[in-house]
């Protein structure tokens, strides 16, 4: 047998297409291109929205107006022309379907291709799924079940409409309007998202999911997403997305917001694998998310997240420990290969009295990529013995890519006790031969290690994701080790 | 009128004091422009995040003092490293001191900047030296616009200077505000050694701002190793600008050591330009009152095989600041770089705050790089421990922080500096114990 050699792996990355890459021609309704009150106005009727939600949109607008673009992000891009793109897109096939046999084939197919057959999820998985092709919801699967522990699980815009005072309540409170350049865009244009109301003492039965897709040429994909737990409640939420291979830019702004009350638990957890653009370094999807969670007494958010798409991730997953005790944590593996750039971390605001956060980073760099992590811990004056334990670890592929921290802490209380490490490696030449030496080959060798180097985090996610997760590793990563 | 313009104005009077038609000058004014278009950095700047200048900005600083000023021997011995022989370049308010300096110029050039900028036998080492690795930002371009007079040390090949060196500043508080600029050169030749030790001391409480800038080269192989104390009254401030230019293995050492002042910021920059060099900085910080010490370092590793080590310590009580801003840069062609970086703070009052920013900012794979930082309190079983056996608590909380700044004191090669900053140390703590017995 020939030996393999890194340029072999080098070589065979490189021709790795994206698999997901497709293109399914479902009709759609798409507003034209362009950006004004009017198209705000018409996303709102077309939502069958009331006037507040409408109001709120064009407070939003025109906040969004006065601002510009951030660049402190360590990424470097061709900034999207905001006018060029369509603020709307739903599939035709409407109304909703109340079993899948119902439902578009050519949608059916599409999932198929993406391995997640609504059929077999329900069946193997027991996965209540709110698909959104394109931003508005299809199929909402398991929602009696749901309803009968009084859990509100439905799309963000029948939310507004069944449950106003909810939405009303919580909506814009935890990433306000005018909160950052992108925030502000998608709280004007959002077409639809997830809404989740778990009620007091409720433990989710299931873990709730959804799948994001971008499917129209050239349509911007604004979601929304509102996960409120109430007191003493628990709730597991499930994102993941993939999306076709396109060579214009894509631009996904995402909002979520998650409110834990008293003594709640919410696990958020996501994989991102969105079309990364082409080996040169064409296409690709812009990711720039905001997400953000409060924390009242005694409650914890987790977030959970694998990121191995998009050409451009600009995202930092926070969270407010307002109340005294609360918890947050942070685990998150990023990969990027080629021409991908990552800038991603987390914010960490204590506030409360013994609250504690933990922050676990890794970042695996290949190709031409730039892979950056950075984070905030910020201890307030009144947040007495706070405790935050950091670590970042990069693992760098080949002598092109670069990885770098950017780790912000202020501490302002005395009581306070914070650690922060971070290291940066690469898979080491005698790891590999351990490996080899044993009758393990390169490629599995390399697979093996990255897996235990993200074990820490693939260990949070639910068992249904931590599978697919690690399937997305080994696509991103196959054989890319310098 | 504001300090800008102040200063920019009197940029012109300046001129009539130099030589205009040095090659030096059109650096001058090259560097005036620069400060003129950027101004003085504000809070908006990342660098400046946590570090505001505004407060110490509003004095009306006198640029030029009008005076030369004299001070006694007696009155200001207890500044100097005064038990051992030294060679002693003194300034007072900015002005060279000859009664009380000790300069050579024998195998070694230990001199002033002022005289090394005019004469003929110096331009050699001024062209090829001087604001070459100094950056272009704002308050460098403005120390560069008004250099005229530092230290100027030039070690030749070989030579290792038989004692060490002392640049100290004191200004003595006949202005009624004063700014400071002085600017130093040091050039180690291939295989030389020398030990520098810098302090600026404000002999009363009028502000002082100084904005100092240092440029080091080490050629092949040589040593420097360099000591700033930093222990001034609560009205003086100082910008530090240390720029370190290294050659194959050559080994550079700063140490700063950070124990009082109204705004200490130090921006301390490594450039590696050859292979198998290392670079160590350290700093110990103890600070009270409304002090603020912000120590920014980066070290780029431009070539392979080297090594950098950083580790800083913090201390601080009252409603003292810090602020640590560290950056490494791994450039692609540093393969087999070995850097290290440590920050570690002590917050002593609720009303005291830190904040640490260490950056990694890698682009070459087979590296070693880590950083860590910790904020904390002192150990309390290890105070019980002491306690128990009749230590009393103010003693063993300061034997406990002396034990946490040890790490960085242990590499000072001079053993009465070290001395010396062990009794400060005991002084900032408010205890009368000797701590290495």
């Amino acid at each position: 047998m020939s030996k393999y050699t890194e340029d072999d792996l080098r070589e065979e990355l490189k021709t790795k297409e994206y698999e997901y890459g497709f293109y399914t021609d479902i009709e759609s309704e798409t507003f034209p291109v362009g950006l004004n009150e009017d198209v705000v106005r018409a996303i709102s009727m077309k939502k069958e929205e009331p006037q507040w939600m409408t109001d709120w949109r064009l407070e939003a607008f025109r906040a969004w107006q006065e601002m510009i673009e951030p660049e402190w992000a360590n990424v470097h891009y061709e900034k999207p022309n905001f006018q060029n793109i369509s603020y709307y897109s739903a599939p035709n096939s409407k109304p909703k379907y109340d079993s899948l046999d119902e439902v578009d084939p050519e949608l059916l197919a599409t999932f198929a291709k993406l391995g997640i057959s609504l059929d077999e999820q329900k069946k193997l998985s027991g996965v209540a799924m709110d698909v959104v092709v394109d931003s508005v919801s299809v199929a909402t699967t398991f929602k009696k079940t749901l309803g009968e522990k009084g859990i509100i699980f439905c799309s963000i815009s029948e939310a507004i409409r069944e449950h106003p005072e909810l939405v009303k309540k919580y909506l814009g409170t935890i990433v306000p309007q005018k909160d950052n350049f992108y925030a502000a865009l998608n709280s004007a244009v959002f077409s639809d998202g997830s809404f989740c109301y778990i009620p007091k003492g409720v433990r989710c039965p299931m873990e709730l999911s959804t799948y994001f897709r971008i499917n129209q040429a050239g349509t911007g994909q604004f979601e929304r997403t509102l996960v409120i737990a109430d007191e003493g409640s628990y709730v597991s939420y499930l994102e993941g997305c993939t999306a076709p291979s396109r060579d214009e830019n894509q631009l996904h702004a995402a909002v979520v917001e998650l409110i834990a009350l008293d003594d709640a638990e919410i696990k958020y957890s996501t994989v991102q694998n969105w079309f990364p653009g082409s080996a040169e370094g064409k296409g690709g999807v812009y990711n720039f998310v905001t997400k953000r969670g409060l924390c009242e007494k005694n409650a914890k958010i987790s977030w959970t997240q694998v990121e191995t798409g998009s050409a451009v991730t600009w995202k930092y997953p926070s969270c407010i420990l307002k109340g005294d005790n609360s918890v947050g944590e942070f685990y998150s593996i990023a990969v990027t290969n080629n021409f991908q750039q990552a800038d991603t971390g987390t914010k960490m605001i204590h506030l409360g009295k013994n609250t504690r956060s933990t922050i676990i980073s890794k970042g695996i760099s290949a190709g031409k990529s730039q892979n950056s992590y950075r984070g905030l811990v910020q201890i307030s004056p009144r947040a007495e013995n706070a405790r935050n334990f950091s670590q970042c670890d990069s693992l760098l592929m080949g002598n092109e890519c670069g990885a770098h921290t950017f780790p912000y802490i202020e501490v302002k209380n005395k009581t306070a006790k914070i650690e922060h490490e971070a290291t940066t490696s690469k898979i080491g030449e005698d790891q590999i031969f351990y490996c080899n030496q044993r009758g393990i080959d390169t490629e599995k060798a390399i697979a093996l290690i990255v897996n235990g180097f993200s074990k820490e985090v693939l260990n949070k996610l639910p068992m249904e994701f931590a599978v697919e997760a690690q399937k997305l590793l080994e696509i991103s990563l196959e054989g890319s080790v310098g | 009128m504001d300090l800008k313009e102040k200063l920019v104005s009197s940029f012109l009077a300046f001129e009539e004091s130099i030589d205009v038609h040095s090659p030096v000058h059109d650096i001058r004014n090259e560097a005036i422009k620069t400060f003129e278009t950027e101004g003085f950095p504000t809070k908006k700047q990342e660098a400046w995040k946590y570090t505001s200048l505004n407060a110490i900005l509003k004095h009306d600083y006198s640029v030029f003092p009008k005076q030369e000023n004299t001070i006694e021997y007696k009155d200001i011995k207890e500044y100097f490293l005064h038990d051992i022989d030294t060679y002693k370049i003194i300034f007072i308010d900015g002005k060279y001191s000859s009664h009380l300096s000790q300069t050579t110029h024998d195998g070694i050039d230990v001199c002033l900047m002022s005289s090394a900028l005019n004469k003929p036998k110096y331009r050699p080492i001024i062209e090829n030296y001087f604001n070459k690795i100094a950056t272009k930002d704002s308050l460098t371009s403005l120390n560069t616009a008004f250099s005229n007079e530092g230290a100027y040390i030039h070690i030749p090949k070989n030579k290792l200077v038989d004692k060490p060196i002392q640049i100290l500043h004191f200004s003595t508080g006949n202005e009624a505000a004063l700014m400071l600029q002085p600017r130093n050169l040091i050039v180690a030749d291939e295989n030389s050694e020398v030990q520098i030790f810098e302090r600026h001391q404000s002999l009363t409480d009028n502000p002082v701002l100084t904005n100092s800038v240092t440029e080091i080269f080490t050629a092949k192989r040589a040593i420097v190793d360099y000591y700033k104390l930093q222990n001034d009254n609560s009205n003086a401030s100082l910008i530090d600008n240390t720029f370190v230019d290294q050659k194959d293995q050559s080994h550079c050492l700063v140490h700063t050591f950070s124990f009082g002042g109204k705004l200490t910021r130090n921006n301390l920059n490594f450039y590696q330009n050859g292979e198998r060099i290392e670079s160590t900085m350290k700093g110990v910080t103890i600070i009270g009152d409304k002090q603020h010490v912000d120590h920014n370092t980066l070290v780029h590793h431009i070539e392979p095989n080297c090594e950098s080590h950083q580790d800083y310590k913090g201390i601080f009580g009252d409603s003292a600041t810090g602020v640590f801003n560290g950056k490494i840069v791994v450039e692609k062609l540093a393969q087999k770089t070995n850097a290290f970086q440590a920050n570690n703070n002590i917050l002593l009052s609720d009303k005291a705050s830190i904040n640490t920013k260490p950056q990694l900012e890698i682009f070459a794979d087979d590296v070693k790089c880590s950083h860590g930082c910790t904020i904390g309190q002192l150990d309390e079983s290890a105070m019980f421990y002491m306690r128990s056996r009749g230590i009393p608590k103010k003693e063993a909380k300061a034997l406990l922080m002396y034990a946490f700044s040890n790490n960085v004191l242990s590499s000072v090669r001079i053993p009465e500096l070290k001395q010396r900053i062990t009794k400060v140390i005991a002084n900032k703590l408010g205890v009368n114990i000797g701590f290495d017995l």
